[in-house]
């Protein structure tokens, strides 16, 4: 799955979660200060992107941006090939 | 001592999304039954349910909302904005540490419940939802009250099965006559038409397995089949008269009694007898300092099972006298069985008759029970200007929750 791929699956899952138009998604969005997401949302986010891509994300420390994000599924995917 | 006023109502209902609509639906007679839609019911052995049509909860609520509360919730929500805005509530005249929340539900997130229980065993464990917990305990639609209207004075949830909202309504009603609170969001709601819900009542052989609508729910019938499971939600806010009065708010009538006991007999059945349901009826009747015989119009809790009906009436002529002429309906032949949301539409119901001077009907029985000894609500008694009425409610568990309504005057 390239970057891309990967980038617009995250971007669907936290379109979905928060109701921000995809727009205001992108790499360098900032999850909880530029989309007013609480605790939960990154909860459901975290837990919808392991639906989607079937890997386990232990901890949410570390991931502010939606970037962060989309490397820790690219490595995770690595991982598992 | 602080009389206690009605001045808001929502509903969410089989027969109609908003008070309005329920009243109009009650006084139409309009049964509100049709084939099971959320789910694929066919190997459950019961047909008919009693959901609600063409509801759009975005009228009410926002898009994250739906997301973040199962049905429940959502359905509390829903008819708690509605009364919310008749009452006219706000910031500007309610102080949020004197307005409170007592909400109940019989079973809460039950949809929610199911479905992470499905995923926990197709997936594992780790991919249960971190939403999971918050939106399926069933204090949620409390909470999630409490939130959205900045209510901070108590908020609590009531579970007493098919009595909650009842419950909820008469100790919200305890909170404002005994000066901890101003003001209080109460009801009940309830959204268990899934698999679980319909398969475990079936299981106890208490819903009708009609397939006939006009049919399906003859309380006080001979030939009634047990109740058809409904869904929705009814919201009251009660308001001490001092403060109604004081920002002129409009007062739609007054609660004057409640009684709750328990009959401390058995898990699903009621005491046959149904000493403790006439104990709660007379308990109500007593606090509203009135007799029997004020009282015009009940709402009863009539099932349409076997046990609680002949049980109610048996109960209802300990009280009113077995040659009383006491007027009598169960809205469940209509709306069916809205287990912990039942009391709270009935609530409803019964403030409609008094402001209308007309009940409604017990509709659909061709054959009264010899068991059930009492006076049921027709086409031609149904006009009937009523200045008291009580609603029943009883729940799984022994739970007999009685409220006594007054017609307003000043």
């Amino acid at each position: 799955m390239t970057n891309d791929e990967i980038f617009s699956k995250v971007q669907a899952i936290i379109v979905d979660q928060t109701g921000e138009d995809a727009e205001k998604v992108t790499m360098t969005t900032n999850i909880k200060q530029d989309l007013d997401a609480d605790s939960l949302d990154i909860f459901e986010v975290i837990n919808e992107i392991e639906d989607e891509f079937d890997i386990k994300i232990e901890t949410e420390e570390g991931i502010e941006t939606v970037s962060d994000l989309v490397t820790f599924v690219e490595k995770q995917l690595a991982d598992k090939e | 001592m602080t009389r206690v006023v009605i001045t808001g109502m929502g509903a969410l209902t089989p027969i109609g999304n908003s008070v309005s609509e329920f009243e109009a639906g009650l006084l139409a007679s309009k049964v509100g039954f049709q084939p099971i839609t959320h789910f694929d019911a066919s190997e459950t052995g019961i047909t008919l349910a009693g959901e609600l049509h063409d509801f759009d909860p975005l009228k009410r609520l926002g898009k994250k909302d739906l997301r973040r509360m199962d049905a429940f919730s959502q359905y509390a929500m829903y008819a708690a904005s509605e009364a919310v805005e008749q009452a006219g509530i706000d910031e500007t005249n309610t102080e949020p540490e004197s307005m409170g929340v007592i909400y109940g539900s019989g079973i809460g997130g039950l949809t929610t419940i199911q479905e992470q229980v499905i995923k926990m065993h197709d997936k594992g464990p780790q991919r249960v939802s971190p939403m999971f917990v918050p939106t399926s305990i069933s204090n949620m639609a409390s909470g999630n009250i409490a939130i959205r209207y900045h209510a901070k004075n108590i908020c609590t949830t009531i579970v007493t099965a098919c009595a909650s909202g009842t419950n909820a309504i008469g100790e919200a009603f305890r909170q404002i006559k005994e000066g901890r609170a101003q003001v209080m969001l109460t009801g009940g709601s309830e959204a268990s038409v899934n698999e679980i819900g319909i398969a475990g009542f079936a299981a106890l052989s208490t819903l009708s397995k009609a397939t006939d609508p006009k049919k399906a729910s003859l309380p006080f019938d001979a030939g009634r089949l047990g109740f058809v499971m409904g869904e929705g939600a009814g919201t009251l806010v009660l308001e001490s008269l001092e403060h109604a009065q004081k920002r002129g708010a409009n007062i739609l009538a007054e609660i004057v009694g409640y009684g709750a006991t328990s009959d401390a007999y058995h898990m699903t059945s009621p005491d046959p007898e149904g000493t403790q349901a006439a104990r709660a009826m007379q308990l109500a009747i007593d606090e509203a300092g009135i007799k029997p015989a004020d009282v015009d119009y009940i709402n009863a809790h009539g099932t349409a099972t076997m046990g609680n009906d002949s049980a109610e009436s048996k109960a209802i002529n300990t009280v009113f006298g077995q040659d009383s002429d006491v007027l009598v309906s169960s809205t469940k032949s209509m709306t069916g069985h809205l287990l912990g949301a039942a009391g709270a539409i009935e609530a409803v119901a019964t403030v409609g008759a008094l402001q209308t001077g007309k009940l409604p009907e017990n509709v659909g029985v061709v054959n009264q029970d010899p068991e059930c000894q009492v006076n049921l609500v027709n086409d031609a008694n149904r006009d009937h200007e009523t200045e008291y009425a009580i609603s029943n409610s009883f729940g799984f568990g022994g739970h007999n929750a009685v409220l006594a309504f007054r017609k307003w005057a000043d």
